[in-house]
């Protein structure tokens, strides 16, 4: 037994630590005060430039506390999940105590609680208690019945509206814990990538974060297309991308992106994030160097096509793009591979790297050729990412305004009116209670004593 | 006319209001208020127009967006919307020395727009990521959380004041109203106020997820707001539950305001993605 009774105390100390206001405050104002932190030092950049910019010492420091991804950090985490638990336990505990007025099996009017501590308001009229009292509840409305105190006899209106709007302020803690909940399953279960795809190429893996990681996706992403558009002045006014969806190599949906309008499949979300260019794998302008002569022409080619080369220098097939080739062990990145066939002689095959323009010199053939100019063609970047968690915090922003809406701006109010008669006039006094917004009350009762003059 | 023109000209009705509602609680005359209110009023009729026309004149220009795009529209909206809501609290509460502390305030905010070399009024074209539905309702709902902030900062001032003073009802701080009412009302104030910067954050997280894929990325616009969210969430915490009253809740509502004001303004000269707000460009 006594066992029992020790742990019931130590657990009724767990319980009112964390449903106490206090302890609410003093996480909102911490949360508040060291969120400053990842404002003013930028967040998950190399170390490099933080070992630069803040120099040894405070690089240690920073690092020990996580400052350079802090609000990851287990220290802002526990904070976030202390508030949760925070919230849930209060909630709970005030709940339970409100529950009783929220849905009351019966409603038990107790004149003097009103005649204690309402907002109190009084006024004769002529004629009895009974007839004032039929002319009031004509006025009242719906809401309002007749009370019979059964100590007395004595019989009052009772007016009440918004009983209900008690709840309000759980459902915004609800909406709280639903927020933290969804960017938990979020971080959890979902992923976000970004993954560049030149024109025409297509990719099924993606970059996770900053690192190396790559996620495979289930499906691949083509780009057909990337197209920005300008305003007269020079700024861009549309980025906007054809993609295609692959499944197993094929195509099973077409659809532009644009910057606010992504594209969804299989509850993964493709985002329109940024461009870049790459050489054209198809075309290039080449320079062909003729050894006797010495001169340099410039020629276009494309994948596929065969070019007559002046000075009978023989034809040029250019075969294709590679994006990067190997020689003697090095890599030396983008090539175009070609095939010469000169007037005499086999057909040669070259490679022609288009960063190292004095390549194919080293061949020693009647014509030396070179990339003279890369035709570029653009590459999209897109933010490719999956949330399961998404839904759950949507449901929590909905939950959030209406709940604050309600705990602002509803309240639950009471109002009893008694009557008391003398000499052919009736006294009425009337009293109101609400739960807050006391001013509000206050020019309410006023409003409605008026209204009851104008009769 | 252009719209500029015409909200340059605003400032100065802005300027004269203030100047009636300052004149009237220094000189204890009632007659310079009531004329401040319809200066007040005209200064915002001018201030819609302007915002009106300027919307139009974009899409004369074939760039046609609502004007709500950039440091100086913000700053036309976020005066007309002060205005509005002063005029709301006179309307219902009939206490001009309010007046004499947040016209002023809706003068500022377009004095800032219209005069300072460092906000450029040229109408420009929407980038791609402004490009979104979402631009309307998180502009107007953040603006109008910062206009009842901007009015409750008003009020805490006027409250502080007041609490301190304990002399001649009669004299300068002694006409302010009671501080009762300065309370309830700066609470109120709050109360919409809170609710607003709610939906203006809301209104931004999802238009983030529509244009980068992430509802919430700690970009320093958006952490400050959160900051923001945190000491008036503290302040209603402590009002509702601890029973915090007057010159604590005074000072929370002033430290929210500056978290106010450096969401808006300082944390352009912090790194981050919402530079669209910023100054220059």
């Amino acid at each position: 037994m006594a066992d029992i009774r020790a742990s019931n105390g130590i657990w009724n100390e767990i319980v009112s630590f964390f449903s106490s206001v206090r302890l609410t405050i003093v996480l909102l104002l911490s949360l508040a005060v060291t969120s400053i932190i990842g404002t003013v030092i930028p967040q998950n950049a190399a170390p490099a430039r933080y070992f630069m910019q803040y120099g040894e010492f405070w690089f240690r420091i920073f690092s020990v506390f996580d400052f350079f991804d802090m609000y990851h950090s287990w220290w802002f985490q526990a904070m976030l999940i202390l508030l949760a638990i925070n919230i849930v336990v209060c909630s709970i505990e005030r709940l339970r105590a409100t529950w009783s007025v929220i849905f009351p099996s019966q409603v038990n009017i107790q004149p003097e609680r009103f005649r204690k501590s309402g907002i109190a308001v009084s006024r004769t009229f002529p004629g009895t208690p009974d007839q004032v009292q039929e002319a009031l509840m004509h006025h009242m409305g719906k809401q309002a019945h007749i009370h019979t105190a059964s100590a007395s006899g004595k019989s009052g209106i009772f007016w009440e509206t918004g009983r209900k709007s008690r709840l309000g302020v759980y459902v915004v803690h609800l909406s709280v814990v639903l927020l933290l909940v969804g960017g938990l399953m979020g971080s959890m279960w979902g992923f976000d990538g970004s993954v560049t795809i030149p024109e025409g190429e297509s990719a099924d893996t993606i970059q996770l974060g900053t690192g190396n990681v790559r996620h495979a996706l289930d499906f691949a992403i083509r780009c057909d297309d990337f197209q920005i558009r300008f305003y007269e002045n020079g700024m861009p006014s549309e980025y906007r991308s054809t993609l295609t969806i692959l499944e197993k190599g094929q195509p099973v949906l077409t659809r532009d992106i644009l910057v606010n309008d992504p594209l969804t499949y299989k509850g993964v979300t493709i985002y329109q994030a940024s461009y870049g260019t790459v050489p054209s794998k198809n075309k290039a302008v080449f320079e062909f160097t003729s050894r006797d002569s010495g001169m340099v022409y410039r020629l276009a080619a494309d994948v596929g096509q065969t070019i007559t080369l002046p000075e009978n220098l023989g034809t040029f097939t250019l075969k294709e793009f590679v994006p990067s080739y190997r020689f003697k062990g090095h890599d030396l990145g983008e090539t175009f591979l070609a095939v010469h066939t000169p007037p005499e002689g086999g057909a040669v095959e070259i490679a022609i790297p288009t960063q190292f323009p004095s390549f194919d010199k080293m061949r020693k053939g009647i014509v030396a050729v070179s990339v003279g100019e890369a035709q570029t063609r653009y590459a999209t970047g897109l933010q490719v990412t999956y949330d399961p968690g998404v839904w759950v915090v949507y449901t929590g922003f909905l939950l959030m305004i209406a709940g604050c809406y309600v705990t602002f701006f509803r309240s639950h109010r009471q109002v009893y009116i008694e009557f008391h008669g003398s000499d052919g006039n009736t006294r009425v006094d009337m009293y109101g209670i609400a739960n807050r917004n006391r001013l509000g009350m206050e020019r309410w009762i006023e409003r409605l004593n008026n209204r009851m003059g104008v009769k | 006319m252009n719209s500029s023109l015409l909200l340059s000209i605003v400032t100065f009705v802005y300027a004269a209001s203030a100047i009636l509602y300052i004149a009237s609680w220094v000189f204890k005359k009632s007659l310079p208020a009531a004329f401040g209110r319809w200066v007040a009023l005209a200064g915002l009729i001018g201030n819609m127009t302007g915002i009106g026309l300027r919307w139009i004149e974009s899409y004369q220009m074939g760039i046609g967006h609502a004007p709500l795009s950039n440091l100086y529209e913000s700053l036309v909206f976020y005066s007309a919307v002060i205005a509005i809501v002063y005029l709301v609290i006179e309307w219902r509460y009939a206490m001009p020395t309010i007046g004499a502390f947040v016209m002023p305030l809706a003068f500022l905010a377009l004095a800032y727009a219209s005069l300072s070399p460092n906000v450029n009024d040229r109408i420009q074209p929407l980038l791609p990521a402004l490009k979104s539905n979402w631009l309307i309702a998180h502009v107007i709902t953040c603006f109008i959380g910062y206009a009842a902030f901007a009015v409750a900062f008003g009020l805490s001032l006027m409250y502080v004041l007041k609490a301190r003073h304990t002399g001649d009802p009669q004299s300068l701080i002694g006409r302010f109203p009671d501080i009762r009412v300065l309370d309830e009302l700066n609470h109120q104030m709050i109360m919409f106020g809170f609710l607003f910067l709610t939906a203006g954050i809301i209104t931004g997280s999802v238009w983030a997820n529509s244009a980068w894929g992430r509802y919430w990325g700690w970009d320093p616009k958006e952490t400050w707001s959160l900051i923001t969210w945190f000491i008036y969430a503290t302040l209603l915490h402590a009002r509702f539950m601890r029973g915090w009253q007057g010159r604590r809740i005074a000072y929370l509502s002033m430290a929210g305001f500056a978290a106010v004001l450096f969401t808006y303004f300082g944390v352009n000269l912090l790194p981050g993605l919402h530079s669209y707000g910023a100054m220059g460009q």
